[in-house]
């Protein structure tokens, strides 16, 4: 009997009124774990019961544990009819079941009804007790943490990097057409629900023992989701990067990092882990077999005994060689070399990762991406037919096993995808493909499965045990200049995959590099930037005619090469236009509709002082001889000169003279080239490479020969900028901003359009698109007017369509307060040091690195005017980056871990600090006029509702997380029958997400925390029927619960032990951890 | 190309204090829109019209969501649905809960059922108010009038207890509950040049001393369910104040009283012939206003009486303020020397309460 589930019911509040009669409800609660159920006593008569209940002791397996929610229905007691539900409340208590993380749930949870809404909450405590479970052929991993997070979450440190790890499970949808539909709406959304939460724990279980099977402890960028394919099932699928963390808080970790090497190593991370070693031998058991014979994964259980030799050993002897290389080149092969032994034995070297520890990412290739069109009917099974008739059944189906004998499974084709994008990473020169993602789109029986990342040259050091240390390595990595390495083509410049117009980088003048360069990761932290950054959207409708099933793939599949292409010249003018030459976070989303596509890109633009200056604009007509005309071409020409120059104003983008006299020509050689791989693929294996080199065109010139071109001129000039104190960007944090304030604003807003059906040409459609995105914006900036200087980031936009004529458009963003003055002092000493480091380099390269090395961080041999940049920008990414990359690890953990006891210290103080915000508070209101009669409290300081903060980001500014919780993995329907008396779809929409929110915060307050970070809304499916009265919305959320704590509260306690390696961590630790 | 839904849903909601304001005033969303434009805020932000309706349509659905919880506000510091920062939340509560003069003055005295509520549209026509507006301010007093009415204790702890308002807020909201419950008229156009302020001033005095909760004493019977009532007078005491009339009807003691009266004051006062003149007319007055208190008729017209019997004799003969505080002082002082008689308690409760009221009153 692995674990206990214990639970407790306390209380309910503000419970609806259930007897009409007496104005009151006798409400009682059923808790229900499995086939378990337990009541608690009807509390007759309270809107306000108190149940006070003994402890409900479920025992089950830790496989339960895992994947089953735990339900707290509560319902109206009826003598004489059947008891009324009032809502339903589900727990995921997979937060519990690793040490680390909660100890107890516990606290006020909203009761949720899918037909009413939130309606009262109640007051729950769950605790699991956990015994050992030394069976070797077990199911469960409990004990393997997963993060939402895209980055080594802030308190760990990655040990190893294992790599990707995939899984899906499919079911029959409950309901797969909401409006005709057999039960009640509830029942019907309500066992959708628990399907999907079923499904997702047991997702997460199997992911968790893949990664035990590498040997990690954890999933780090786990992106789960849901493919709602209506008739033919419901398909739940994640993807992760499996990890091996280590604590950076507990000092017992630290000591042997410090000075023995892998084997330690290797069993500390595992230490909450009841046994580890039983599942080495994983293969031999024919359980496990049968869960892996259709998954593509499979490799891994054949590799796992044998590659932990091979991948310790090969890439030792490769550093001792390689330290002796100190060119560039020879160096590069080598690591190549090394690379490739690591990552070839694994059968998809992708990472979801988007940003990485110092020194991980070596060079980036660019964009890969691969979309493939399927048709949903192929997959008809008779097994799954079977299954359908039994509505009332919710036994998970693992697709694999009834479709063993059928070849066309989702798995199939997403080992398809990949291979694809494996494949265009070689011919990058690339053996790792980094911020990779994975999406689909579906109408119909029609489905777009597309997936992105970026190809990457890795650093080895990270993909295997016990290579941490040794000087050697440090060295190794010395030799890649920080800031640029990353930017030097991965490729043979003698043998390119394409063609592409390559210069020497502007920092170092080793390297070759390309003009520009296009990625799905985040800016790296030491990458050095020259001014800010923007937001950057390419948008496109397509029309399309109506068809049925394989007609209509292959009129899409036709269409898809000719939207990407426009897709990515839009986002190349754009780019140029803003003076910048690459693009970080690039994520285009291809999203089907019954009579159109559309194709939404967005990135973040910024200016790489590593690569060249980025041309002009160039615009031709076709008609040369008509005087009127070459004027308006002039005219143009003009508008969009002066649109650049602008934009380099408002961007801050003055980049350096020399490096352009260095170079000699700043204007790019008319063959550009872009870097973005693709290929659609049909049903068929069919693959179609598409050259994107704009054929023999110069790709800066714009020809106006049809009113088409000039729609598109014009679309260029009518982005406008963000008004004076907004940036906007879609990556973690905006590029050439790094004073945060601590003031932040998570929202989601979301807008439906209906064109009008009679005038639809492409033209007019993407008119209205493009309205659609900036009136969005425009709104978004009125709204949080009040925040700026602002910087919104992580925006992320959307695009669905619902029906024939409507498009939706959902954007969840964060808006972070900045302080001005520092930001406009940091951004000189920006360039500064990139003119510095342009001169510098060459001379310094060799003895740079060596004293970096033997120095530790305090007394390290910068120049003063670098010590005074980095206490200048008190959250600067890229001073500590560079420290880091040069400061062994081991030490930088101990000074960690020392800093974070001082924390545990200091916890008083934190307290009274807090209380002292509520008194301000109160002070602030303008009812606290002092005149309060002593007899009375002040009405408002009694409030119980702790504030719990949300954002897309990583990290909350200004503050330092002490503590990951636990995913948050929640999934909600909500229907409604009375829309119009719902304040229509507006307001039901509206009180929807409020109550998604507020359903979240609950959760993370029950474990503890105060906030979720890496927040992400997957779905938000609308679906309504004005005509009945009717709408639809299902919404699935995601994130990581954390402890923060205000940088403000702990700068008392660095104040009070002003040491010398406390500093530097209070201030810049947050980026580079 | 026409919107369908939009919305923008903040993880801290957020409140635009002028855009709650013009909710507050009732107008609709094109009318809010057209007042925003004038502000201004198009010309500040840089926005356009659409991003302006937009975001007023937002907060207008935001605010309409809220109103369930302002309602009964202990409610929305305990709801998870918005998460509002407590000062937001306050601010919230007091501006939902703050009336107009022009309307407060139009109501207060009046019973709060469903026939007043009716005039509400006439009332939205003379004072210039929104009838949504009217019906917030109206709907707010009857919600607060409903649930303190039949409470014990102090009525302004209740008030502030049960509604979260700050101190002068839940005493204003005192004196609407008070003269809702005991009806006086405020109405009459004698008394229009009075403010709520003078009507609130003489609530809180009249509650202070003139109240069952008033007397102090309730406390030592637990059991007893009339004691320690803030909204009702104190039928007893009012039923004692006919022994005041003595004051008038016994000619000797009306006289000494007199005399006494004019000996302390002689030289002090600026209107002091006219004070002599009319002491009689002014006592009598003041005595039978307070003899008339058992019914209830009479206790509705107290304020049209006092105005009637004292502040208007008063002002015809151009009394100054001080002179009037001078009078009132001595007064009631001076009934302490009057040998025959024997209810100085009960005087003092009456006329130290009165007085308070009268110079308040006194004024143009």
């Amino acid at each position: 009997m692995p674990g206990k589930l214990k639970v407790k019911i306390v209380a309910g509040r503000h419970l609806p009124v259930m007897d009409r009669a007496s104005d009151l409800t006798d409400a009682f609660v059923e808790v229900k774990f499995g086939n378990t159920t337990f009541k608690t006593d009807v509390y007759l008569k309270s809107l306000n019961p108190q149940w006070n209940s003994e402890w409900f002791k479920f025992e089950v397996d830790d496989e339960d544990l895992q994947d089953e929610p735990l339900q707290i229905t509560v319902l109206d007691h009826d003598t004489y009819s059947a008891n009324d539900a009032i809502g339903k409340v589900y727990i995921d208590i997979d937060p519990l079941l690793y040490s680390e993380a909660a100890t107890v749930i516990s606290g006020w949870f909203p009761i949720y009804d899918t037909i009413h809404g939130i309606r009262g909450e109640i007051n729950v405590v769950v605790k699991v007790d956990l015994f050992n479970d030394l069976n070797r052929f077990r199911q469960s991993s409990c004990g393997v943490k997963f993060f939402c997070t895209t980055s080594i979450p802030k308190c760990y440190r990655a040990v190893i990097i294992h790599g990707f790890v995939e899984e899906l499970v499919v079911n029959e949808d409950p309901e797969y057409q909401w409006i005709d539909r057999i039960r009640t709406p509830r029942a019907s959304n309500e066992a959708r629900q628990r399907l999907i939460s079923l499904m997702s724990g047991e997702l997460q279980r199997k992911i968790g023992l893949k990664v035990l099977e590498m040997r990690g402890n954890a999933v780090v960028g786990y992106l789960q989701c849901f493919d709602l394919e209506g008739e033919s099932g419901l398909v739940v699928r994640a993807i992760g990067t499996a990890c091996t963390l280590d604590k950076l808080s507990s000092p017992a970790a630290f000591l042997p990092a410090c000075n023995s090497p892998s084997k330690e190593m290797k069993e500390i991370p595992f230490n909450e882990d009841p046994n580890p070693n039983t599942h080495s031998s994983g293969p031999s058991t024919p359980l496990k077999n049968q869960t892996y014979s259709f998954s593509p994964s499979k490799s891994y259980s054949r590799q796992s005994s044998s590659s932990d030799t091979d991948l310790s050993l090969t890439p030792k002897t490769g550093m001792g060689s390689g330290s002796a290389g100190k060119e560039g080149g020879p160096f590069k092969a080598l690591l190549r070399q090394q690379t490739q032994s690591a990552l070839e034995q694994r059968e998809f070297p992708f990472f979801t990762l988007t940003a990485f520890p110092p020194g991980f990412l070596v060079h980036v290739g660019g964009v890969v991406s691969a979309r493939s069109v399927k048709l949903l009917d192929r997959i008809h099974n008779p097994a799954f037919v079977g299954i359908m008739g039994n509505t009332r059944s919710y036994k998970l189906l693992d697709w694999n096993s009834f479709n063993s004998d059928e070849p066309e499974t989702r798995d199939a084709w997403w080992a398809e995808i990949r291979q694809e994008i494996k494949s265009h990473a070689k011919a990058l020169g690339c053996h790792a493909v980094v911020g990779y993602s994975e999406s689909t789109s579906i109408c119909e029986e029609v489905c777009i499965l597309s997936a992105s990342g970026t190809a990457a040259v890795l650093n080895p050091r990270f993909l295997q045990d016990g290579t941490m240390e040794g000087c050697l390595e440090q060295r190794l990595e010395e030799n890649l200049p920080a800031g640029c390495g990353f930017c030097h083509i991965p490729y043979d410049e003698l043998n390119m995959p394409f063609p592409a117009h390559l210069t020497y980088c502007c920092n170092c003048r080793k390297q070759k590099v390309p003009d520009v360069l296009f990625t799905t990761i985040d800016l790296p932290t030491d990458a050095i930037v020259i001014g800010k950054g923007c937001l950057i959207q390419a948008r496109l409708c397509r029309l399309k005619k109506k068809a049925q099933a394989e007609a209509n793939a292959t009129a899409i599949s036709n269409l898809l090469p000719f939207m990407e292409y426009e897709v990515h010249t839009q986002l190349m003018n754009k780019l140029k236009l803003k003076g910048m030459n690459a693009l970080f976070g690039l994520r285009i989303q291809i999203t089907v509709g019954e009579n159109m596509l559309m194709g939404l890109a967005s990135a973040t633009g910024v200016y790489l002082a590593a690569l060249p200056t980025p041309g002009g604009i160039q615009i031709a007509g076709k008609t040369p001889n008509d005087g009127s005309y070459e004027q308006h071409i002039s005219h143009m020409q003009k508008k969009i000169n002066d649109t650049i120059a602008k934009n380099k104003e408002l961007y801050e983008i003055n980049p350096p003279e020399i490096a352009e006299e260095i170079i000699g020509s700043p204007i790019p050689e008319p063959r550009q080239r872009s870097r973005l791989l693709r290929s659609q693929s049909e049903s068929s294996d069919e693959v179609m490479e598409l050259d994107l080199s704009h054929g023999k065109k110069d790709a800066f010139v714009l020809e106006i020969d049809d009113t088409d071109a000039m729609e598109d001129v014009h679309s260029l000039l009518t982005d406008v900028p963000p008004p004076s104190g907004f940036y906007s960007c879609n990556t973690e944090i905006m590029p050439g901003i790094n004073n945060w304030t601590s003031e932040i604003q998570m929202f989601t807003s979301v807008r439906v359009i209906r064109l009008s059906s009679l005038n639809l040409t492409n033209q007019a459609l993407n008119k209205n698109f493009n309205d659609l995105c900036e009136n969005l914006l425009k709104s978004l900036y009125f709204k949080l007017r009040s925040m700026i200087p602002c910087c919104l980031c992580h925006v992320n936009f959307t695009v669905s369509l619902p029906e024939d004529e409507l498009i939706q458009v959902t954007v969840t963003a964060v808006a972070i307060t900045f302080d001005k003055n520092q930001a406009l002092q940091t951004t000189k000493p920006h360039v500064e040091k990139s003119l510095q480091r342009a001169s510098t380099d060459n001379e310094e390269l060799l003895q740079f690195p060596l004293e970096l090395c033997s120095d530790s961080l305090p007394s390290h041999p910068f120049p003063p005017a670098k010590e005074h940049l980095e206490s200048a920008s008190s959250n600067s990414g890229i001073p500590a980056a560079q420290r880091a990359t040069s400061v062994d690890y081991s030490s930088f953990a101990d000074r960690c871990s020392s800093w974070i006891e001082l924390i545990k210290l200091k916890a008083q103080t934190i307290r009274r600090g807090s209380i002292k915000t509520t008194v301000t508070v109160e002070k602030a209101s303008p009812m606290g006029e002092g005149n309060f009669r002593n007899r009375s409290a002040p009405p408002c300081a009694n409030s119980t509702v702790g504030v719990v903060k949300m954002t897309p980001l990583s990290f909350i500014p200004g503050a330092k997380i002490t503590k990951y919780l636990g995913i948050i993995n929640m999934f909600f329907i909500r229907e409604t029958t009375s829309l119009r008396e719902e304040g229509g779809v507006s307001g039901f929409l509206h009180a929807f997400i409020a109550e998604v929110f507020a359903m979240v915060r609950a959760h993370v307050a029950a474990l503890g925390g105060n906030a979720v970070v890496s927040y992400i809304m997957k779905q938000c499916v609308f679906m309504e029927n004005p005509n009945k009265n009717q709408a639809q919305c299902l919404i699935n959320v995601s994130g990581d619960a954390v402890i923060f704590v205000r940088e403000s509260e702990l700068e008392v306690v660095s104040a009070q032990q002003p040491t010398a390696n406390c500093q530097p961590l209070c201030t810049g630790g947050e980026v580079t951890t | 190309m026409t919107s369908e839904l939009d919305i923008f849903v903040g993880n801290t909601t957020l409140i635009d204090e002028d855009v709650y304001r013009l909710w507050l005033d009732g107008y609709s969303v094109s009318d809010a829109v057209a007042l925003r434009v004038r502000s201004g805020i198009l010309e500040q932000t840089g926005a356009t019209a659409a991003v302006l309706q937009s975001d007023t349509m937002d907060h207008y659905r935001t605010f309409h969501m809220l109103e369930r919880l302002l309602h009964a506000p202990p409610k929305l510091l305990h709801q998870l649905i918005f998460q509002i920062p407590p000062s937001r939340q306050a601010l919230l509560i007091e501006r939902y809960y703050a009336f107009d003069e022009a309307f407060v003055r139009e109501v207060l005295g009046k019973k709060l059922s469903k026939g007043t509520k009716k005039d509400l549209d006439d009332i939205s026509t003379k004072t210039g108010i929104t009838l949504k507006s009217c019906r917030r301010q109206f709907d707010n007093f009857k919600r607060v009038f409903k649930v303190v009415e039949e409470m014990r204790g102090s009525l302004v702890d209740n008030i502030q207890q049960h509604f979260l308002l700050s101190d002068r807020l839940a005493r204003d909201y005192a004196a609407i509950v008070f003269f809702a419950n005991n009806r006086f008229e405020t109405g009459k156009k004698k008394l229009q040049y009075l403010s709520f302020g003078d009507f609130a001033f003489c609530a809180e005095l009249m509650i202070q001393n003139w109240t069952l909760g008033a007397i102090g004493e309730a406390p030592t019977d637990p059991d007893s369910q009339v004691d320690d009532m803030d909204v009702d007078l104190d039928k007893e005491f009012l039923q004692d104040l006919k022994e005041l009339k003595v004051l008038v009807a016994d000619k000797d003691l009306l006289d000494l009283h007199k005399s006494l009266v004019c000996t302390a004051l002689r030289g002090k006062l600026s209107v002091f012939s006219e004070m002599e003149a009319n002491f009689k007319n002014l006592s009598r007055g003041l005595v039978n206003v307070a003899a008339k208190l058992t019914h209830n008729k009479d206790v509705r017209d107290l304020f049209v009486d006092l105005v009637e019997k004292f502040v208007e004799p008063c002002r015809s003969d151009h009394w100054p303020l001080n002179d009037v505080r001078l009078f009132l002082n001595q007064y009631s002082a001076s009934v302490h020397s009057l040998d025959g008689f024997r209810h100085p308690t009960l005087w003092d409760r009456y006329m130290g309460t009165l007085r308070g009221c009268l110079l308040r009153l006194y004024h143009d």
